[in-house]
C-alpha cells in the first residue's frame, strides 16, 4: 500500500510537468490542444533513442524537450497561418505526430530502455553516494512501515524539478510577454489593440506547452524504461483531470496557486488510480474508463455542492423570514391584549 | 496627423447582398483636432473605424497616421500608434486580470514586449497616479480582477488604458453607449479631460448627437458609406440638432430614418 502510493506521487510529480503543459494552453490560452498525445510521445521517443545512441541523458531530455516546443508551435502556425480551429489542429498535429514518432524509433513500436543510464539512474547513484535514504526508511520503520522504498532520490529529484519548473511558469506569466499571453487567452480583441501580435503568442504558447509536456515524456520513459508509441493515447485527457482535480481541491486565487493546484491535482490522480487498481475486479486495461470517470465526477461534484450550499442557503432565509414573522404577528397579539 | 484619402469599401461584391460601405471617403485631421462621426445605422462609421483601426484592409484609397502610409501595416503594429475604446466595456479589458496587469499590458503598448515583470513598484505609481485622475477610488484596488468592476468603472479604465501612453489617435467607438446616462456622462467629461489632458488627435464615433455636438472640435455626419456634412470652428459651436436634421434633410432630400439617432 504504501510503495504503491509512494511510487503514485513519484511518477504523479512527473505527469505534473506535462499538467502543467495542458494548463498552459487549455487554461491560459483557452486552447483545448489535443497534441499533447503525440507530443508526449515524441518527447519520450526522442530522448530514448539518444539515449540507446550513446548521448548522455542530460543531452536526450534537453533535445526531447526542444522537439515538443517545434510540435507545438507547428499546432500553433496550422492554428494561426491556416486559420484552422483549435481543436481540429491539434487533432491533425497528434495524428501526424503518430507516423512522426515511429521514424524517430527507428519504425519500431517500442524501444526499452534497460540497463541503459538515464537521468534517474545518475541521480539514484548520486542520491545513494549522499546516503540520505537511511534515515528516512528508520523514520518509516519507527512509524511502523516495513516496506521501504529503494530510493528516495526520484521523489527529490521530480519534487525539486517540478518546483523548478513551476515557479519559472509563474514568473514568466507575470513577465510582459506573459501578461500579453494571458490576455490573448481572456479577450483578443483588447490585446491586439494594444499591439500584441496574438498569432505570435498563440505560437509561442502552445510551443512551451508542447516543450513541458515532452519533458514529462521522456522523463517518463526513462522512469519506467521505455518509449512507447502508444503511451500518450488519453494524455491529455490526464493532463485535463489533474488540472480539473487540482482547481477544484486547491483553488485558483492566484497564478502561484493554480500551478501548484495543478501539481497537486497529478498527484492525486495518479494515487487515485493506483488506488482504483488494487480493486481485485479492475484490470489495467480499465485505466482510461477510470480516468474518464475522474474527470466527470471532478467537473460534476463541484457544481452538486455548490448547488447544494445555494440551497441550504436559501432555505435558512425563508426560515429566518418565517421566525420574523411568527415573533412579530405574537408582539402584535400581546400588544393588543 | 491622420489622413484618408480616397478610401472605397465594398462588400459581399458581386452577390446580392453587395453594400458599399464606404464610397472615396477623404479625411484630413490635424494634430489635436477631436472629430466626432455621427450618422444612422449602416452609414459606414464603424467600417471607418475598422479601416483606420486595420482589422479591415479598404479596397482601394489610403490611411496615413503621422504622415507614414498604414494600409499594408499589421493591425498590432499600427495599434501601437491608435488608442481604442469600444462599445461593449467587456470588449476593452481582460476579466481575469487584475487592474495592474490591464494597466501592465496597456503600458507595453509602444514598447517591445520583454521578459521582465510587467508591474513592479515604479510602476505601480505610476499607475495609481494616473487611476487618481479618474476619481473613482480604482488606485486603492490595484490588484482586483478586471472582471468584478462595474460598465462604467470598466469603461473608464479602458479610457484611461487607451490615452495614458499618449497615441498618435484616439478613436471612441460609441464608448458611451452601452452605460446608463449618468455613468455615461461621467465617462463623457472624463473624456473630455484626458483628450484635453494629452492634446490627443481624437476621434469619436457617436449616435448621440447631443453627445456629438458637446464635445470635439469638428463635426462629420456620415451617410451610405459617404462625408455628407463637415463643419468646424464656429460654425460646429453654433449647431443645434434641430439645424443637423436639416442639414440633413436637404442634402439628402428625405427625413432621418432613424430615431435612436435624434434621441440616442
Amino acid at each position: 500500500m504504501f510503495i504503491s502510493m509512494f511510487g503514485a506521487v513519484e511518477t504523479g510529480l512527473l505527469y505534473a510537468l506535462m499538467a502543467l503543459g495542458v494548463y498552459l494552453s487549455f487554461r491560459v490560452l483557452d486552447f483545448p490542444d489535443l497534441t499533447v498525445d503525440g507530443s508526449f510521445v515524441t518527447g519520450a521517443a526522442v530522448s530514448a533513442v539518444l539515449i540507446v545512441n550513446g548521448q548522455s541523458p542530460l543531452t536526450a531530455t534537453v533535445l526531447a524537450v526542444l522537439a515538443g516546443f517545434a510540435a507545438g508551435c507547428v499546432t500553433g502556425l496550422i492554428h494561426t497561418k491556416g486559420k484552422i480551429n483549435p481543436l481540429l489542429s491539434g487533432i491533425l498535429m497528434m495524428i501526424a505526430l503518430y507516423s512522426i514518432n515511429l521514424r524517430i524509433m527507428g519504425g519500431q513500436s517500442n524501444v526499452p530502455l534497460l540497463n541503459q543510464s538515464t537521468v534517474f539512474s545518475s541521480i539514484t547513484s548520486f542520491w545513494e553516494n549522499l546516503h540520505l535514504s537511511a534515515p528516512f526508511n528508520s523514520v518509516l520503520t519507527a512509524i511502523g512501515i516495513s516496506n521501504t522504498p529503494s530510493t528516495w532520490g526520484v521523489l527529490f529529484f521530480s519534487l525539486l524539478l517540478t518546483l523548478i519548473v513551476k515557479y519559472i511558469t509563474d514568473y514568466f506569466l507575470k513577465t510582459e510577454v506573459g501578461l500579453a499571453l494571458r490576455a490573448t487567452g481572456d479577450n483578443k480583441k483588447m490585446i491586439r489593440s494594444f499591439s500584441a501580435n496574438t498569432d505570435g503568442l498563440i505560437i509561442l504558447g502552445i510551443g512551451l506547452s508542447n516543450a513541458l509536456v515532452a519533458m514529462s515524456g521522456a522523463l517518463i520513459a526513462q522512469q519506467g524504461g521505455f518509449a512507447d508509441a502508444g503511451m500518450g493515447v488519453g494524455m491529455i485527457i490526464i493532463g485535463l483531470a489533474s488540472v480539473i482535480i487540482g482547481e477544484a481541491i486547491f483553488g485558483t486565487k492566484s497564478i502561484a496557486r493554480t500551478t501548484l493546484a495543478v501539481i497537486g491535482g497529478a498527484i492525486i490522480y495518479r494515487m487515485v488510480v493506483s488506488l482504483a487498481l488494487r480493486v481485485d475486479f479492475l484490470e489495467t486495461g480499465d485505466m482510461k474508463l477510470i480516468t474518464a470517470i475522474i474527470v466527470v465526477a471532478a467537473l460534476i461534484t463541484p457544481k452538486v455542492l455548490e448547488s447544494r450550499r445555494e440551497k441550504r442557503r436559501r432555505l435558512r432565509k425563508r426560515k429566518e423570514l418565517a421566525n420574523a414573522a411568527t415573533t412579530k404577528k405574537g408582539a402584535d397579539q400581546d400588544a393588543a391584549t | 496627423m491622420l489622413r484618408l484619402e480616397q478610401v472605397s469599401l465594398t462588400f459581399n461584391e458581386g452577390t446580392m447582398d453587395e453594400k458599399s460601405a464606404l464610397q472615396d471617403v477623404n479625411i484630413n485631421l490635424d494634430t489635436g483636432e477631436f472629430l466626432t462621426v455621427i450618422g444612422s445605422n449602416g452609414a459606414g462609421k464603424s467600417t471607418l473605424m475598422n479601416v483606420i483601426s486595420g482589422s479591415v484592409i479598404p479596397d482601394t484609397g489610403n490611411v496615413f497616421i503621422d504622415n507614414k502610409a498604414v494600409t499594408p501595416m499589421q493591425e498590432h503594429k499600427r495599434s501601437q500608434m491608435i488608442g481604442r475604446v469600444f462599445q461593449d466595456p467587456m470588449a476593452g479589458t481582460a476579466p481575469s486580470m487584475t487592474i495592474e496587469e490591464n494597466l501592465a499590458l496597456a503600458w507595453a503598448r509602444n514598447k517591445k514586449r520583454t521578459f521582465k515583470l510587467g508591474v513592479n513598484k515604479k510602476r505601480k505609481n505610476l499607475f495609481q497616479e494616473h487611476l487618481e485622475t479618474l476619481n473613482l477610488g480604482l488606485e486603492n484596488r490595484l490588484s482586483a480582477k478586471v472582471g468584478l468592476l462595474s460598465g462604467g468603472e470598466r469603461q473608464a479604465l479602458s479610457l484611461l488604458m487607451a490615452t495614458f501612453t499618449e497615441p498618435s489617435i484616439l478613436m471612441l467607438d460609441e464608448h458611451t453607449a452601452a452605460l446608463d446616462p449618468s455613468r455615461a456622462e461621467l465617462i463623457t467629461n472624463i473624456t473630455d479631460n484626458i483628450v484635453k489632458k494629452f492634446e490627443l488627435t481624437t476621434l469619436m464615433v457617436t449616435h448621440n448627437m447631443q453627445q456629438a455636438l458637446d464635445l470635439g472640435s469638428r463635426l462629420i455626419m456620415m451617410d451610405k458609406g459617404q462625408i455628407i456634412l463637415d463643419v468646424s470652428g464656429e460654425e460646429k459651436q453654433n449647431l443645434t440638432i434641430e439645424k443637423l436634421l436639416n442639414e440633413f434633410q436637404r442634402i439628402r432630400g428625405e427625413q432621418m430614418a432613424n430615431d435612436k439617432a435624434v434621441l440616442g
